[in-house]
């Protein structure tokens, strides 16, 4: 009996960090959204929010650009996962490994000499990078998360079933029949996990829209860092409570949506 | 086929040449001593000698390696105790922890950071008359709040995989439950453990917004605020161009990096080789007999 409370006791610490580091802060999130400056009871954080269109402005750009984003990462690194886990094309670990090693590489300096680049190519082309913010930003968010796509896409390609691919194709499947009606279906769970590693991340950027836009593009992390940097606690608390949400909502949909993959892969 | 093939050699070889061209375009410019990119002054190694002068940047590279091995070293400890406790407890509290453990995995990193700095700063305004308490230590925690889950994760699955009979059948045979965890658990799940270590000290390195939140004065930075190399390349790059300085040490960043993943590709090849082999003597003895 000594010797179980022992080993249960050695989780002591994890348990204590985790409920200061990681609940609690997130009960103080809650409490500065709904208080003033005083630290009273109030919503103006809310109704602010809600009545500045500059802010809803920010919250729809964001998830606009969140969405474009994990689109195009998932356009690009789809079939780059695909040849990659195929053992016709590709049968050396180390090109997957080539595609992970620049994120062992600082990516503030990544995004300073993607600025850099960028502005010389444009230069060829008669304009500067101040002058395409939009562009400039998905350049960078799409290089950014590519290698975040590629893994998850990888490990569940690695794990296709090729006998059923054959099989659609035998039983009369056109390519295309075959790609949206085996392949999609079985990589499904690797394309939910991708998407959920570009998505919220794109939103909640700070340094690659504030450095490749010159600070014209506002994202919802930008936002939360400009409150930060004013030391504004109830609106950036406030509008951390919303990513959360945000967070918690995906979470839940991909939960589901992960689950009833599983099972009909049960099924088989 | 063929034609196949080679459409699909230059579709991932295109997709790896822009990924990175940013870099290889720094590291093509840190052998010049031209102050601005794309404005070649001739070859020379000028901006290798100003870097290693360039307090600046040396202090920034020292704060961003301490606290990257020092959260990386307190995250492994406390995430591979706790997932060895926790492995250990009632289901139902598992599971509890395990999704409290999840939401810094899921949660953004922005958010982390702010919900962070209002504990804070409200424990400041409350507890120490009014005064902040910024300093390494706010930093440690959140940097330690991004590794910890992680380690928790990269440790559980070993722990799964281990025989459970075995700690017991240590018990029995007279170790005492200190030394059962660190002769028979530990021995098991260092794998995970290493990963864990490995994977905190990355995510220390490259950290930006949880750094710009949390941090106070202290380390090498001494009075002023601890500047890392995210932070400081950040601050430099929001008012002009990457430093001259720091494409030499991109440079030096890729080669380290190169290393490591070339030495890990051929341990990784060699291990595979040997368990074929292994597998291999095996067939031909059960034939043998």
């Amino acid at each position: 009996m000594k010797y179980k409370t022992f080993r249960k006791g050695l989780s002591l610490p994890f348990v204590v960090f985790l409920l200061l580091f990681v609940l609690i802060p997130i009960f103080f999130i809650v409490f500065y959204a709904f208080s003033d400056a005083d630290g009273n009871f109030s919503m103006s954080a809310i109704v602010d929010f809600f009545t500045s269109t500059t802010k809803l402005n920010v919250l729809l750009v964001s998830l606009l650009i969140g969405i474009f984003n994990t689109v195009l990462c998932l356009l690009i690194s789809f079939p780059l996962a695909y040849i990659l886990a195929n053992p016709k094309f590709n049968k050396n670990y180390v090109l997957v490994m080539l595609f992970v090693m620049p994120m062992w590489i600082n990516f503030v300096l990544r995004t300073g000499a993607l600025r850099e680049l960028l502005s010389i190519v444009l230069k060829w082309f008669g304009t500067t990078t101040g002058q395409h913010p939009l562009f400039c930003t998905m350049v960078g968010m799409v290089l950014n998360y590519i290698p975040f796509t590629i893994l998850p896409l990888y490990s569940t390609m690695l794990k296709l079933d090729n006998s059923q691919i054959e099989a659609a194709k035998d039983l009369g499947c056109n390519p295309l029949k075959t790609f949206t009606k085996s392949i999609i279906p079985q990589a499904m769970p690797g394309i939910v996990s991708a998407a959920m590693m570009v998505f919220m991340p794109t939103i909640s950027s700070y340094v690659i829209s504030d450095t490749l836009s010159e600070g014209k593009i506002m994202l919802f992390g930008n936002s939360i860092y400009l409150s930060f940097s004013n030391s504004d606690w109830n609106s950036g608390s406030f509008m951390s409570l919303i990513m959360l949400i945000i967070i918690f909502v995906s979470m839940f949909a991909t939960k589901k949506f992960q689950r009833e993959s599983e099972k009909g892969g049960a099924a088989w | 086929m063929v034609k196949k093939k080679v459409f699909a050699y230059i579709y991932v070889y295109l997709i790896l040449l822009i990924i990175y061209l940013p870099i290889f375009y720094l590291i093509a410019y840190s052998f010049t001593d031209s102050r601005i990119t794309g404005q070649w002054t001739g070859f020379s190694f000028e901006l290798y000698k100003d870097l290693f002068s360039n307090k600046e940047i040396l202090v920034a590279l020292g704060n961003t390696l301490i606290l990257a091995s020092i959260s990386a070293l307190l995250s492994t400890v406390i995430g591979t105790l706790g997932a060895i406790g926790i492995y250990y407890c009632r289901k139902g509290f598992r599971t509890l922890v395990e999704n409290i453990n999840q939401i810094p995995v899921v949660n953004a990193e922005i958010v982390m950071a702010m919900s962070l700095t209002v504990m804070f700063v409200f424990v400041g305004q409350h507890f120490f008359g009014g005064e902040s308490i910024f300093s390494f230590w706010t930093l440690l925690a959140g940097h330690c709040v991004l590794a910890v889950p992680f380690v928790y994760l990269n440790v559980k699955p070993k722990l799964v995989q281990m025989d459970p009979a075995l700690y017991e059948a240590s018990l029995d045979l007279g170790c005492s439950p200190t030394k059962a965890i660190h002769k028979v658990v530990i021995p098991q799940i260092i794998p995970g453990i290493l990963s864990g270590l490995l994977l905190s000290f990355t995510l220390s390195l490259d950290d930006f917004i949880v750094t710009a939140f949390t941090r106070g004065s202290g380390l090498l930075s001494g009075q002023s605020q601890i500047e890392t190399l995210s932070t400081l390349v950040q601050a430099k790059i929001k008012k002009g161009t990457v430093p001259p300085e720091m494409r030499a040490l991109t440079t030096i960043i890729f080669l380290i990096v190169l290393v490591i993943v070339v030495s890990y590709s051929i341990y990784v090849n060699v291990q595979a080789k040997k368990s074929r082999t292994l597998l291999g003597s095996g067939h031909k003895r059960r034939r043998a007999s």
